[in-house]
């Protein structure tokens, strides 16, 4: 019987299937706000699930030289780092006292997981604009996972020390969110950026710059593996902001998480629509010293309890 | 809904664009289809960077010797079940180009073309009138 729960909570529920779904329909409000900001009409509300539905059904090719385990591997392991994301925030924000120790570390890890599937994928596709994508998004996320930890640290500090994801989300429930304050507000403006340049949104979009270099890692992908890529990035969208609500602005266990959900997700999608893409060591310069610093100034408040 | 792959592929047609040596007219009006005057994205049609991700091809131009191999290259390597459709006069027989030493020939000699758009250049309603006429043929 626990199996059972267990497998359903990693398939049906919080995990893949629910969040793919949720995550999908969230595109198509990516792509119709897109569309409404440049006068034009936008696409019908299935247009995700469309998408996804043909790509599962057409012809998977797999580029001649390539190694196949690899050029496989690199979707699956971001498809799979999401699902188990998506069942620990849900079973961390509704249950926070089954939280076990320094599961915000294998959080960490488990957002590592699309990129380093993303990089694999990119190179084992033997596609020279593909490596060029792999070893730009390689790049970016060394670039953003610097003040990314920072962060997490300045919150760690803040939640008293504690790596427990649980913890923190109950120290926000006795002393209110954390973004009510300094170096909360500071956290706030670093990690949202920190999120974009993990969708790979546009002024962070470097891996995958289509004027540039196409589609990037994903250029020798079709049919099902991209249909993985599209739902692991849809994934995502729906993921990094749940997770941003729950370190940030007191978890996402009550009714008020809606609003300030489509609140984030409004800011990410203004943010694409109105900013140009930056060259790849303008955002390394951006993220190390502009954020960095930034993050650092933080992370010495909070150590003063501001 | 009865077939879903069917259904699928006449939502969401990505296409690519494959300039096989045409006078640029045809591809600009192509480009024209983004822009919010005509947004061919509320029938789901993205225009995508690689030939891997499409499932359509829209050709421009007239085949010459250089470039027939290019095109039929990029014909394989998209996955099937792909529309080819020819857009602008050129695809539909020659064109103006008919005597010149390097042309080979007319596109369906090496193509199994699913809808000729003529014009020269095409207008952006003709161009989805025919897109919408393949996939209604389908």
């Amino acid at each position: 019987m626990n199996i059972v729960r267990i497998l359903f909570s990693y398939i049906i529920f919080p995990g893949f299937i629910f969040s793919a779904v949720v995550g999908l329909f969230l595109t198509w409000i990516d792509r119709k706000v897109t569309a409404r900001i440049h006068w034009r009409v936008g696409p019908p509300w299935f247009q995700p699930y469309a998408d996804f539905l043909k790509l599962l059904l057409k012809e998977t090719i797999i580029p001649e030289g390539s190694s196949k385990t690899l050029f496989f591997l690199g979707p699956l392991l971001g498809l799979v780092g999401m699902s188990i994301l998506a069942v620990m925030l849900f079973s961390m924000n509704f249950y926070p006292a089954g939280s076990f120790v320094g599961d915000i570390i294998v959080i960490i890890y488990l957002l590592a997981l699309p990129p380093i599937g993303i990089i694999i994928g990119g190179s084992a596709s033997k596609n020279p604009l593909a490596s060029v994508g792999a070893s730009r998004e390689m790049t970016q996320y060394f670039a953003y996972e610097l003040p990314f930890l920072i962060v997490l640290a300045t919150i760690i500090l803040k939640a008293g020390g504690s790596i427990k994801f649980g913890d923190i989300v109950l120290a926000q429930q006795v002393q209110g969110p954390f973004l009510y304050s300094i170096s909360g507000v500071i956290a706030a403006v670093v990690i949202l950026l920190c999120v974009q340049a993990k969708l790979s949104f546009v002024p962070f979009d470097i891996p995958e710059a289509e004027q540039e270099i196409m589609a990037g890692p994903y250029i020798e992908y079709s049919g099902v593996a991209l249909a993985i890529y599209k739902v692991t990035r849809a994934m995502m969208l729906f993921l990094l902001p749940l997770f941003l609500i729950s370190i940030l602005w007191g978890g996402f266990a009550d009714w008020w998480a809606i609003p300030k959900f489509l609140l984030i997700i409004v800011l990410i999608v203004l943010m694409k629509n109105t900013n140009p893409r930056l060259r790849i060591d303008q955002a390394l310069k951006f993220f190390w010293v502009g954020l960095g610093i930034l993050s650092i100034i933080g992370l010495v408040l909070a150590f003063y309890g501001l | 809904m009865a077939n879903p792959r069917l259904w699928g592929l006449k939502k969401s047609p990505w296409v690519f664009h494959v300039a096989a040596a045409s006078c640029n007219n045809c591809d600009i009006e192509i480009l024209d289809l983004l822009t919010p005057r005509w947004d061919i994205e509320r029938f789901g049609i993205v225009l995508v960077g690689s030939p891997r991700h499409a499932d359509a091809l829209l050709v421009t131009g007239v085949l010459n010797r250089k470039n027939l191999p290019r095109v039929l290259r990029v014909y394989e390597q998209t996955p099937k079940p792909c529309l080819v459709i020819g857009i602008g006069t050129c695809t539909c027989h020659t064109h103006m180009f008919e005597s010149s030493y390097n042309v080979v020939g007319p596109y369906d000699k090496y193509l199994p073309i699913d809808v000729y758009i003529p014009g020269c250049p095409p207008k952006p309603e003709s161009m989805i009138m025919g897109v919408v006429k393949a996939l209604k043929r389908l």
